[in-house]
């Protein structure tokens, strides 16, 4: 049962929807993209949240109406639409991941290959997508000091997230292996490989 | 066809236009402006579309050579305007006014007396490649045409729109030093602040630290605002002209490369004049804010 979510002023523009969970976040965005509120001009996921920009021709009040009238929609999910990630699993944290789990190296890859993951929002840097999946078996903090440069494609957890860096960048997440896909390509169109929303599936693979 | 050549860049030139939107779900900000109001005058000064791309000038330094006819005006941050011809003349210009470059003519813009940015619009915009549909450098991302070099060739669009161009406009009435006055709208995380922070940040002197730039413009003030809420706030996205307070108390305002969510609770948001506003604050400045009752929501 997905509740109705609370409103908070963002400026003269935007205003935030606040949802119970991410799954609310994740029905009422499906909902909008189903059927745009005239006047919206752009939607910001967030990990509880949902931005919604609009233009002068309307104003907080009637898009925060407009939206709570929208039935929250679950967000599709076919077998056929996953994008499969195939990742070497040799990152510098991945010993330490396994310790710090438990799981151990081996059991760290089992889980991380065996889940369904979604692309909850994004941020930090273009086509980087926070992955969410069930189960907290692979719940794990930030390392302690952030790396001055992780390098593009690392496969890395922290939190209750996965992600792929789409581009060396620092970071202080804990790295367990890499990618050769690109997460974010401006040759590409869409540019992003995984917008809110996506299904995801890491695949292992030898080096 | 015509060309502006760039001679000179002083600390930062970019090129800029209305910006990016539509991109903020995947990562990617808008970019575009940092001050919309100086350079929508720009561009209405000589008769462009509005959004047409233009140059914008981090503390004057700026000269480009015309080659071929241009018609161009200078807004922002007021500086001293030179154009010399080939043949060494000088003739008198000046910002907030067209300014007819013949070929071979250079335009050098002085140091602002005050403010940081100026922008300088060319009749029939500045025609470099669009990236994701804009020509907006985007300084976080490092999306966008490159930031400005000598020697660079910027080409000279043409003018579609086939506006008027105007003579000269009034200066607007920000150009002093003093202590600015910014609005902000409650929220929307006022309720994550000790009622005496918020009065505080609605009624205290903040200072322009040296950390300004298109990203944001972070302030500081003898009162650090204390959080009541102690939790981490779950990363939402941000507006644009977000005062974000991160855990050290001093408020961030977010300009136009702002990150596209945040994971710091947002005190209040910059009305749209005062975001242009803030984008001409200088390091060492002093902010004041009004803040305002945000509309009631359902």
């Amino acid at each position: 049962m997905v509740s109705t979510p609370r409103f908070l002023p963002a400026g003269e523009r935007a205003v935030l929807a606040e949802f119970a969970d991410l799954a609310g976040v994740m029905a009422q965005r499906a909902a909008l993209a189903a059927e745009p509120i005239p006047g919206v001009t752009e939607t910001v996921t967030g990990a509880r949240t949902l931005l919604l920009r609009f233009d002068a021709t309307t104003d907080a009040a009637a898009v925060a109406r407009a939206l709570r009238e929208l039935p929250p929609v679950a967000p599709p999910d076919s077998e056929a639409d996953v994008i499969e990630v195939p990742v070497v699993y040799d990152g510098e944290d991945l010993e330490a991941v396994g310790a710090m789990t438990g799981l151990g190296a081996d059991g760290v890859v089992r889980e991380h290959t065996a889940r369904l993951w979604r692309s909850a929002f994004c941020g930090f840097a273009p086509g980087f997508s926070y992955l969410t999946s069930d189960g907290a078996s692979l719940e794990i903090p930030r390392r302690p000091t952030p790396r001055v440069a992780v390098p593009a494609g690392a496969v890395a957890l922290a939190g209750e997230f996965s992600a792929v860096y789409p581009r060396t960048s620092p970071g202080g997440w804990q790295l367990i292996g890499r990618t050769e896909m690109a997460m974010w390509d401006l040759e590409r169109d869409p540019a992003a490989l995984l917008p809110p929303g996506t299904p995801v599936r890491f695949v292992a693979v030898e080096a | 066809m015509a060309v502006l050549a760039v001679e000179g860049v002083g600390w930062q030139a970019l090129v800029e236009d209305a910006g990016r939107p539509g991109f903020a779900d995947v990562g990617l900000g808008s970019a575009g402006y940092a001050d919309t109001a100086s350079a929508d005058l720009a561009n209405r000064l000589v008769g462009n579309r509005h959004g047409s791309a233009l140059v914008e000038a981090l503390f004057g330094g700026l000269a480009v050579r015309a080659r071929g006819a241009a018609l161009v005006a200078a807004t922002g941050a007021p500086c001293p305007v030179l154009v010399r011809g080939e043949d060494g003349r000088m003739r008198g210009a000046a910002m907030y006014e067209v300014i007819d470059l013949r070929d071979g003519d250079r335009l050098e813009l002085g140091s602002p007396s005050v403010g940081l940015r100026s922008y300088l619009a060319v009749r029939g915009g500045i025609d470099v490649e669009p990236v994701l549909g804009s020509r907006s450098r985007d300084t976080l991302a490092g999306v966008g045409p490159a930031p400005l070099a000598p020697g660079d060739l910027l080409p000279i669009g043409g003018n579609d729109a086939e506006w008027p161009s105007v003579d000269a406009v009034p200066w607007p009435g920000w150009t002093s030093g003093g202590e600015v006055v910014l609005d902000a709208v409650r929220g929307p995380r006022d309720d994550w602040f000790e009622p005496a922070a918020m009065a505080w940040l609605g009624a205290g002197t903040f200072t322009v630290s040296s950390q300004a730039d298109r990203i944001g413009v972070r302030l500081t003030s003898a009162q650090p605002l204390t959080r009541r809420e102690r939790g981490e706030l779950p990363s939402e996205g941000a507006e644009l002209g977000s005062v974000q307070v991160p855990p050290d108390g001093h408020p961030i305002l977010f300009l136009a490369d702002h990150p596209v969510t945040g994971g710091y609770p947002v005190a209040a948001v910059l009305t749209r004049a005062s975001i242009a506003r803030a984008a001409q604050l200088v390091p060492g400045q002093q902010v004041r804010l009004r803040l305002l009752p945000a509309p009631p929501l359902p």
